[in-house]
């Protein structure tokens, strides 16, 4: 199944029955950075990688590798809500100004 | 096994995306995510989903946040929706129908709209029945979805759209349900009361046992709603903490029947702590309402009182 | 050859359920239905079968433990009746457009309010636009016989829809009639094994159930169940053709009694039709060309058949055992007179709405109506074709 076919163009012979999704996890796909009115900055020098602020991203826009070590920004997810920011008690989360 | 954090974050995947359309800072996906991360990698599950905020933003055609299978039916029925699915797991797998080596558990996800009030008699009729399932409420003392209507989860004087405070009545005037307490009294083998603070670590302790303790059991999350709060978006995290300092919402276990707290606050905050931050609370500060803060206060303290009680009773050799 | 014996259409409909053998059953007792989960439990208690059987706590939660237990890879089955299904009605809707075949046996009986535990259509005709398949039921024996056949018909691929068989509270589910059974093995392999594409359980290829569905998508998953329900008409007759040749026992849309050569004829659906062919049988020795069409397939509704083989008579009237309360006819007639108005034909149709809350019917009812269309016949028109059969006040 593609996804990308699934549109408001599609005829309905063609749209999976019943709204199934046989794809789980595909809303991956939809970005929501657009959403941003704040943005967060990781400021990798002050960072600690205490992973206080791995779990709190309500928008799983922190990927955290193989080496339990946090990475930039997933900015095509990140929504702005600068929760991070206020978990990180190093100040190593700025907002963008 | 201990709860490591960062090999927990680095080893488990997410099994609830990005992509999904909760308002920023909401305090339930990530609590989601979390109890999901205690579901093993080689473990499938089978999510259920009451309606509400995080279901008509989890799973809107053609797209969805769940990397697991996944139904939504309606409001009230996640717990008798979940019951069924677990049954014909039970009925397929002891007839060869399905793999012998693979194994499957069943997660409810309601709001507490779905949970204590139009979902109790299913929620109830499925914790009774005894199903190997855990059902989530995820609660955020409104019915949110629908634009802040109180609940029966909604504290005392708190201002919603349907208990607003006004000049002759302040805000909500029945105190909270207390729904965990509820579900111990279905002896079921597990329930918890959680949120997330700190490193996650309780709420992913508890979400390990209760979705790996064979049979029914229940976790009530707190999860803070910035809309329907009226607290600034990024303080999440610090308006859980004051939460689990001032006892508000304490966080505690009970298995078969033996209560456990599992976090006592160092010094106990008095519970301005927690109101002052929160526009729905914002009346109770004005002048001449002291009585109200008082009155909350006596009701937290007295249902911490009540938790130690049955603590020390329930644990007595 | 068969296995004669004397059930219930409970009974016979328990025993259907015991030979489809579902991986789930959810149900929650309520009169006259509440023996079919009763037999049912037994069976599950003595291990006659490998079913699930989910005790739950309301006819809600019923419907919605059917639909989980389907979507996610099992066959399910459930009985209820009025306010049992009044109950599931919001869980109705969601187990059609989710496309999951859940079969339902359904024991007629009057909606409340006032509370009545008697026989009437009112529960099953609530449910007719839900987008379930709706088979009526005669007696016992055709309770069983429907529901042998309902899977193969639901989850056929063109169809998935979810289905139920309706019969007389009471009248056919209380009492005991002759029957003939068909050997375990042979339902077994007529019903076959359900192996749905998609489903919860397959953790290889995890699904996602129920979404929001906005106006971009709702509309064209409308148009998609609308045109299984079509479909569903042809793979009615299919299957009812199998069914034949395996029992000799033949199904349509409609049953035709002595209605080839009539003049005025009687539409109704259920046990009526028992009264009614008996009604015709002594109406044909005194000369009058009286007949009957009993309707078997509700949803869909065949309504060009149906008009087809109506239209050629001079008077028909449509029993209606529920009304609609909308100052203008039952369910029952304005699909009939829907029908026969495309079919350009001209009948003048009558609609008596009877029997409502379990009143009797008797044969004296029947010949009333009969009575009544020949003075109809002989008139070519009809005034008030609105009308309550066998009320007292009634002028």
């Amino acid at each position: 199944m593609t996804y990308d076919k699934l549109n408001t163009s599609t005829p309905w012979q063609d749209l999976t029955i019943g709204g199934n999704i046989y794809d789980a996890g595909n809303a991956r796909e939809f970005k929501t950075g657009d959403w941003r009115s704040q943005k967060p900055i990781w400021i990798e020098e002050k960072c600690t990688q205490c992973g206080l602020c791995f779990p709190v991203c309500p928008d799983d826009a922190i990927p955290v590798g193989k080496d339990q070590k946090r990475k930039d920004f997933n900015y095509d997810a990140c929504k702005g809500c600068m929760v991070c920011a206020k978990a990180c008690p190093f100040k190593a989360i700025e907002k963008e100004v | 096994m201990a709860y490591n954090h960062k090999e927990i974050m680095a080893e488990r995947p997410s099994r609830l995306t990005s992509g999904h359309r909760m308002c920023a800072g909401c305090g339930a996906p990530s609590v989601a995510r979390m109890i999901l991360r205690a579901v093993k990698p080689e473990d499938h599950a089978v999510i259920a989903n009451a309606t509400g905020c995080m279901e008509v933003s989890t799973f809107i055609y053609p797209y969805t946040a769940w990397t697991d299978s996944f139904i939504h039916t309606a409001f009230e029925c996640a717990g008798a929706t979940l019951s069924g699915a677990e049954a014909a797991y039970k009925s397929m797998k002891k007839q060869g129908k399905l793999p012998e080596d693979k194994n499957t558990k069943f997660i409810a996800f309601g709001g507490d709209g779905g949970t204590y009030d139009i979902g109790l008699q299913s929620l109830s009729g499925a914790m009774e029945r005894g199903h190997d399932m855990v059902y989530v409420c995820y609660d955020n003392g409104a019915y949110m979805n629908t634009g802040i209507q109180r609940s029966s989860a909604t504290p005392r004087f708190a201002d919603t759209t349907t208990s607003p405070a006004g000049t002759v009545i302040p805000g909500k005037m029945q105190v909270r349900k207390d729904l965990s307490k509820v579900m111990v009294g279905h002896h079921i083998p597990y329930v918890a009361q959680t949120l997330a603070m700190g490193n996650y670590k309780d709420l992913f302790e508890k979400a390990e046992k209760a979705i790996y303790t064979e049979g029914a059991a229940f976790l009530n999350v707190l999860a803070p709603c910035p809309r329907g709060w009226g607290y600034n978006t990024e303080d999440l995290i610090q308006i859980n903490k004051l939460a689990a300092d001032t006892c508000y919402w304490p966080l505690y276990e009970v298995i078969d029947g033996k209560y456990k707290i599992t976090y006592k606050p160092a010094k106990k905050l008095p519970i301005e702590e927690f109101l002052r931050p929160q526009k729905r609370f914002a009346h109770m500060f004005k002048p001449g309402n002291e009585w109200m803060i008082k009155e909350f206060q006596d009701e937290v303290d007295s249902r911490w009182q009540e938790l130690l009680d049955l603590e020390e009773m329930t644990n007595k050799e | 050859m068969g296995i004669r014996e004397r059930l219930s259409g409970n009974e016979a409909s328990a025993t259907a359920m015991k030979q489809i053998n579902p991986d789930v059953v959810a149900a929650f007792p309520i009169t006259p239905s509440t023996e079919i989960p009763q037999y049912f439990s037994t069976f599950v208690s003595n291990g006659t079968v490998d079913t699930e059987f989910v005790a739950v706590e309301s006819e809600h939660s019923a419907m919605s433990a059917c639909i989980g237990a389907e979507a996610a890879g099992a066959r399910a089955m459930t009985a209820t009746s009025s306010n049992g299904l009044s109950l599931m009605w919001e869980m109705i809707y969601i187990a059609s457009s989710l496309r999951l075949p859940i079969v339902m046996s359904l024991v007629n009986r009057a909606v409340s309010g006032p509370l009545n535990i008697h026989n009437d259509h009112s529960d099953a005709m609530g449910a007719r636009d839900s987008g379930w398949i709706q088979l009526f039921s005669e007696n016992n024996q055709e309770a069983y016989d429907n529901l042998i056949m309902a899977h193969r018909i639901a989850e056929h691929k063109d169809v998935l829809l979810p289905l139920m068989v309706c019969q007389d509270g009471f009248i056919t589910s209380h009492s005991i009639e002759n029957i003939e059974l068909i050997e375990d093995e042979k339902v077994k392999e007529f019903v076959g094994k359900y192996n749905p594409e998609h489903y919860l359980l397959d953790d290889k290829n995890p699904i996602a159930v129920g979404p929001l569905d906005l106006q971009g998508y709702l509309f064209e998953h409308k148009k998609q169940q609308s045109e299984a329900m079509k479909n569903a008409k042809k793979v009615i007759l299919e299957v009812a053709k199998d069914f034949e040749k395996m029992t000799g026992r033949k199904y349509e849309f409609f049953e035709k009694y002595k209605l080839d050569d009539a003049d005025i004829a009687i539409v109704c659906m259920n046990s009526t039709a028992g009264t009614t062919k008996y009604t015709i049988d002594k109406l044909r020795e005194k000369g009058i060309k009286a007949g009957l069409l009993k309707v078997r397939v509700y949803r869909p509704f065949p309504a060009e058949e149906i008009a087809e083989a109506l239209k050629n008579l001079k008077a028909i009237a449509v029993l209606d055992k529920a009304d609609s309360l909308n100052a203008a006819g039952g369910a029952l007639y304005e699909d009939v007179v829907s029908g026969l108005y495309n079919a350009k034909a001209t009948v003048p149709v009558v609609n008596y709405i009877y029997g409502i809350g379990g009143r009797d019917t008797k044969s004296d009812d029947i010949e009333k109506v009969y009575n009544d269309l020949q003075e109809i016949m002989k008139k070519g028109t009809v005034e008030n074709p609105y009308r309550y059969l066998g009320v007292r006040g009634d002028k």
